[in-house]
């Protein structure tokens, strides 16, 4: 990188807010890149997102869901890398289209859970007394449900698809969120910075958003990419018994259960979306740990 | 300016109840500084804390700037007094930088000019420029201190007061950190409370001094008697021996 802008981004005495504020960004990524767990993962999810934005590219012209009967079951060759399913579908192609639905889940699940989780972490710890009571005996409520059992059920009641198996997935995941936010907010609650800016006469949303929250953040953050490996998995096992994305979307959990039937012959159909699921699920678990180094604000 | 009368405050803890201040009244003029000192335990920064409004007391009569004191109190009736703790590695925010700290009390209050008013406040308590954009992890003890006096001065109160301001910090430190309070305090012309176990710090600052012992008030004393040691009550005496220390005399 330019010898300058370096300097200026990591000035000891940024002489404006801007500067102070891109120096910290750019100081939280190197330490994000230098940190060989973190990398790792982030490569991964990087090339994830990649395959998914240009699946149309790099499936060469062919579709997830146009079935060739001739070639069915065919093994990996030149012309189908992974091989092809029961229906002669290139195996290759439809991985690549799974990357979209699996990061469909992944991007929609975390948009419902860190929210709320927070919010009602936040303001179960901070407000205390009955509303307390109330939001946490909820959380508790929402915990006691067991998850894959409660998808079912709900998959079952509204049909099965992927929107439902994200509302499914989102009312089971949300309960350690608001634990984790909680306890946080309890310990932060009590301490001298917060009554400072109760002095200064800043009203309970001021403290609970602008004090209070992003010292949650960092915590929620790193457990939902760790969580992000679980998400991952429940939606492919969803798929696998069939209630969440429903045939001919290309998914990976229900592309394994399609491989169930033929796994000791044509082996490469339930193992190559299965390596998938597996190589994300890891990617995410190494980002959310390198994240753990990085956000510990003890280690700076 | 400060008017205390009968004030209690009663702290229940799972079943327990503990009276940590029993009927304690006095009265604080304008400009005066007005030090409250007693051992650990004895309720001084609690009725600090009460005056503030930051913990639940009752009291016949709690008036400030002649106005009794509500509950809740209002963004006017903020504005009035700010607080320095004790602490200063637990009263700043650990992800805010300097400047997100001095600004956020101007933001609440709406204030104009925001950006110079922070640049005067870090200079007015002795801090550099270079300091603006620091973190306060990245910063020493009395550093911290400087940075959280300047927060409790930039709404411009009339009241400020100090809950042992300087005893987390080393004996070098803590006369710079004095001298600069005794600074500010005229150029201001602040009423303050000080609260502090140290009595050498609290006469020299304080023009009267309280002294509390197991939440109650045992007197109220001039500096000059303090430091002469002419006084009514045997507690103080014997706070005053305590404080002097060991002597070879003694042993």
């Amino acid at each position: 990188m330019n010898q300058g802008l370096t300097q200026w981004l990591m000035s000891e005495a940024p002489a404006s807010r801007r500067q102070a504020v891109l120096g910290s960004v750019y100081r939280g990524l190197v330490a994000i890149i230098s940190n060989p767990a973190a990398l790792t993962g982030l490569v991964i999810i990087a090339v994830l997102i990649l395959m998914a934005m240009f699946a149309p590219w790099l499936a060469r012209g062919m579709s997830p869901i146009e079935q060739t009967l001739s070639s069915r079951l065919a093994p990996p060759s030149a012309e189908h890398w992974f091989g092809t399913d029961e229906l002669g579908r290139d195996i290759y192609v439809r991985t690549l289209y799974g990357a979209r639905v699996t990061l469909t889940i992944v991007l929609l699940v975390s948009v419902v859970v860190a929210p709320i989780g927070l919010a009602v972490g936040t303001l179960a710890g901070y407000l205390g007394g009955w509303v307390d009571a109330v939001l946490m005996r909820i959380t508790d409520i929402f915990l006691a449900f067991p998850r894959l059992v409660l998808a079912l059920a709900f998959a079952a009641a509204l049909g099965p698809g992927i929107e439902n198996a994200v509302i499914a997935i989102s009312l089971t995941a949300w309960p350690p969120y608001a634990r984790i936010a909680r306890s946080e907010t309890v310990t932060i609650a009590k301490s001298d910075f917060i009554a400072a800016v109760v002095m200064q006469g800043a009203s309970t949303w001021r403290v609970l958003f602008k004090h209070i929250v992003p010292l949650c953040l960092s915590s929620v953050i790193v457990r939902l990419t760790l969580d992000m490996a679980g998400i991952i998995l429940t939606a492919a096992g969803l798929g696998f018994l069939g209630l969440g994305a429903q045939p001919p979307t290309a998914e990976w959990g229900a592309m394994v259960s399609a491989g169930r039937d033929v796994i000791l012959d044509q082996w490469w159909v339930a193992t190559i979306p299965g390596i998938a699921i597996f190589i994300v699920s890891l990617g995410f678990n190494l980002l959310g740990d390198g994240l753990r180094d990085v956000f510990d604000p003890k280690a700076s | 300016m400060i008017r205390v009368e009968n004030l209690n405050v009663t702290f229940h803890n799972s079943g327990r109840t503990m009276r940590a201040v029993r009927d304690v009244s006095f009265a604080v003029a304008a400009g005066e500084t007005f030090g409250i000192v007693g051992e650990s335990g004895s309720g001084k920064s609690t009725v600090l804390k009460a005056i503030a409004g930051l913990v639940k007391s009752s009291s016949t009569m709690l008036a400030v700037n002649g106005r009794e004191a509500a509950e809740r109190r209002s963004r006017e009736e903020r504005k009035l007094m700010q607080f320095v703790f004790q602490d200063p590695y637990a009263s700043l925010h650990p992800r805010q930088t300097v400047d997100d700290i001095l600004r956020e009390p101007l933001i609440i209050h709406g204030s104009n000019n925001i950006d110079d008013r922070v640049v005067a406040a870090i200079a007015n308590v002795g801090l550099s420029p270079l300091h603006r954009f620091r973190y306060p992890h990245q910063l020493s003890g009395g550093q911290r201190q400087r940075v959280a006096i300047a927060r409790a001065l930039i709404l411009n109160p009339p009241i400020l007061l100090l809950d042992e301001p300087t005893s987390a910090l080393d004996v070098s430190v803590q006369a710079e950190i004095l001298n600069l309070l005794s600074r500010l305090r005229q150029s201001y012309s602040l009423t303050s409370i000080l609260v502090s176990h140290d009595l050498a710090v609290v006469a020299h600052l304080c023009n009267r001094i309280a002294i509390m012992q197991l939440g109650q008030l045992v007197e109220i004393v001039n500096a000059a008697d303090l430091r002469t040691g002419r006084v009514q009550q045997d507690y103080t005496r014997q706070l005053i021996s305590a404080s002097r220390g060991f002597t070879r005399a003694q042993a």
